[in-house]
């Protein structure tokens, strides 16, 4: 190489790229200290806090939080209303995951197969909108909707279904004296306001079905309805379970919207936020916060199993 | 039978459905900050007036919280694009040990619910006995917004070809050149769609929020407290407006600056 084809060095910023260039993991190094720093001391190290406060306990006379390694705390969860708490978040859980796929499967199948050009756009935006906008608001949204005074209350009354409302209202269990104190109305908050997180995957892994399997099935002599399940459903699977990953883990973990559309029991979010406020029992609130990484780890570790990963 | 090349009307239905049932809610939340009514939430308004903007806009206890919220927003979104850039630019140019690990990690704060979040912050606050304030706030958000910078950025770098990258060098540029003139202009937009969205997040977080706020009051903390003891329900509508333009445009205009993503910047063959 002749000795010209070099530029002369032209002061520090040179040398560096000289330097990063012969050697790319001072560089990588530099680039990736600061913001594992802030994860691993901020994040990880507040996660950790969250360990060791679960293995404190409270001393009931003074309500003084001793710092001593104890199981006990742990064991306050199988009361009888811990559990019932944990089981009512699970079930609810459950049933917005279950929901938000049969609602939201239409919707991702649709904006996949058939939407094409602006349509396409308009799915894409109809999904995403509502996915960032602002969770307050749409929970406020669906208080106005659901209130005893409010919209669906007014639409069933002047079409005549008055009494088709008091009969939802009047199941045993889920009921409640209006749409807004019940678990009706706390459940269809939630699979409201993650619905579009259930989509986008389901979207996602619809789109990667090749349309010759479809004409291969139907050449084959599927009807419509056994090509969706012996085909469509099956290659859709990972998208549903990535889609049920968050519905699942965000139900799991919200306060606010039992807070203001429900009853008075509560969920494991409830527990926590109010063990740490007003009851001051952080170890407790603690332990409750680990049940929910608990689940949501073994929930992963299927999901894995079912391929959810590859469709995220 | 033909291969379904039109879509059945059931389906079709079911589709615009349920993109109807996720965006008319919404729309109440504009009718009612209308409505003369301030006690319930009476349907149909028994009237129509415009008084609640001002209400609203001479109401005093809104403009702390609101000022907060735009403080909080702004500083962690800087922070989480300075960080989430840089842990794009490490992730996006090399493979190295512990790559999986790191990308978990990132990822960490936004898959587990936020209350878990906020409880692990809260309790590390109370091992550490430090006070609530304003960084407390923003040490929540910065981490929860780093996984968005980050996503967009490196969705970015991955379509940046090296090439470019390797004729800015071939021409004399030094690395500081290239990121300036070549690494910036292409990776730009991306970073202010990632910077919009980050903002949008921490606009209108709460619950990890409730958790590192301690007594003071974000714009959200003050719109749960008006949930739980309504007083003048409008006002609250007005405010939710307020929120909700000022996350919807950011949305809007992240959506325009990463549509397209097809054309890679030097990826020409």
């Amino acid at each position: 190489m002749s000795r010209s084809a070099i530029l002369p060095n032209r002061g520090l910023a040179d040398r560096l790229s000289a330097l990063f260039w012969r050697r790319p993991r001072v560089l990588l190094l530099l680039l990736i200290t600061p913001p594992l720093l802030w994860l691993g001391v901020v994040y990880l190290g507040s996660l950790g806090a969250l360990l060791l406060q679960s293995f404190y306990s409270i001393d009931e006379f003074s309500g003084v939080v001793v710092e001593e390694f104890t199981l006990k705390t742990y064991g306050e969860l199988f009361r009888a209303a811990n559990m019932d708490i944990i089981l009512r978040t699970l079930t609810m859980s459950a049933s917005v995951t279950l929901a938000s796929a049969v609602i939201g499967f239409p919707v991702a199948y649709f904006a996949a197969r058939f939407a094409r050009g602006r349509w396409k756009a308009v799915f894409y935006l109809g999904i995403m909108l509502p996915l960032w906008s602002s969770y307050l608001v749409k929970v406020y949204a669906w208080k106005l909707i659901l209130a005893k005074e409010g919209i669906i209350t007014w639409a069933a009354d002047s079409v005549g279904l008055g009494f088709l409302l008091d009969a939802v209202l009047a199941l045993p269990g889920v009921g409640g004296n209006s749409l807004s104190t019940s678990f009706i109305g706390t459940w269809l908050v939630f699979v409201y306001v993650w619905l579009p997180y259930m989509i986008l995957p389901m979207q996602a892994s619809l789109e990667r079905v090749p349309v010759s399997m479809l004409e291969a099935s139907s050449d084959l002599g599927a009807t419509r309805g056994q090509t969706f399940r012996s085909v469509i459903l099956p290659l859709a699977m990972p998208g549903v379970i990535a889609g049920s990953i968050f519905t699942f883990s965000l139900t799991m973990g919200d306060y606010i919207i039992p807070q203001i559309v429900g009853t008075s029991a509560r969920f494991i979010g409830q527990a926590v936020y109010q063990l740490q406020g007003t009851a001051g029992n952080i170890p407790l609130a603690a332990a409750f916060a680990v049940v929910p990484i608990l689940i949501m780890l073994v929930y992963l570790s299927l999901a894995k199993r079912g391929g959810a990963f590859d469709a995220l | 039978m033909h291969s379904e090349a039109r879509p059945s009307k059931g389906l079709t239905a079911a589709a615009i459905g349920g993109l109807l049932f996720l965006h008319l809610p919404i729309l109440l939340i504009f009718l009612y900050a209308f409505t003369t009514e301030d006690r319930t939430y009476q349907f149909p308004p028994p009237g129509l007036t415009t008084k609640w903007f001002a209400v609203a806009w001479n109401r005093a206890d809104i403009w702390p919280p609101l000022y907060l919220s735009l403080r909080v927003a702004a500083i962690s979104t800087a922070m989480a694009m300075v960080l989430g850039t840089l842990v794009a630019a490490a992730m996006a140019r090399s493979r190295f040990f512990g790559r999986e690990q790191i990308s978990l990690l990132i990822i960490l704060p936004i898959a587990l619910p936020g209350v878990i979040t906020g409880m692990s912050l809260r309790s590390a606050f109370a091992i550490m006995d430090i006070p609530f304030s304003t960084l407390t706030i923003v040490m929540g958000h910065a981490t929860f917004c780093i996984v968005i910078v980050y996503n967009n950025a490196v969705a970015r770098f991955r379509r940046l070809s090296g090439a470019v990258l390797e004729a800015s060098a071939d021409l004399g540029a030094n690395g500081f050149q290239s990121f300036r003139y070549v690494l910036l202009p292409n990776l730009g937009s991306a970073l202010l769609a990632g910077g919009m969205l980050a903002f949008a997040l921490s606009f209108d977080e709460v619950i990890v929020t409730t958790f590192t706020a301690g007594q003071q009051s974000t714009l959200p903390i003050w719109m749960l407290n008006e949930l739980v003891r309504p007083r003048q329900r409008p006002v609250t509508n007005v405010v939710a407006i307020v929120v909700f333009v000022t996350t919807f445009f950011p949305i809007l205009i992240a959506y325009y600056l990463t549509r397209g993503g097809s054309e890679t910047a030097g990826g020409g063959k």
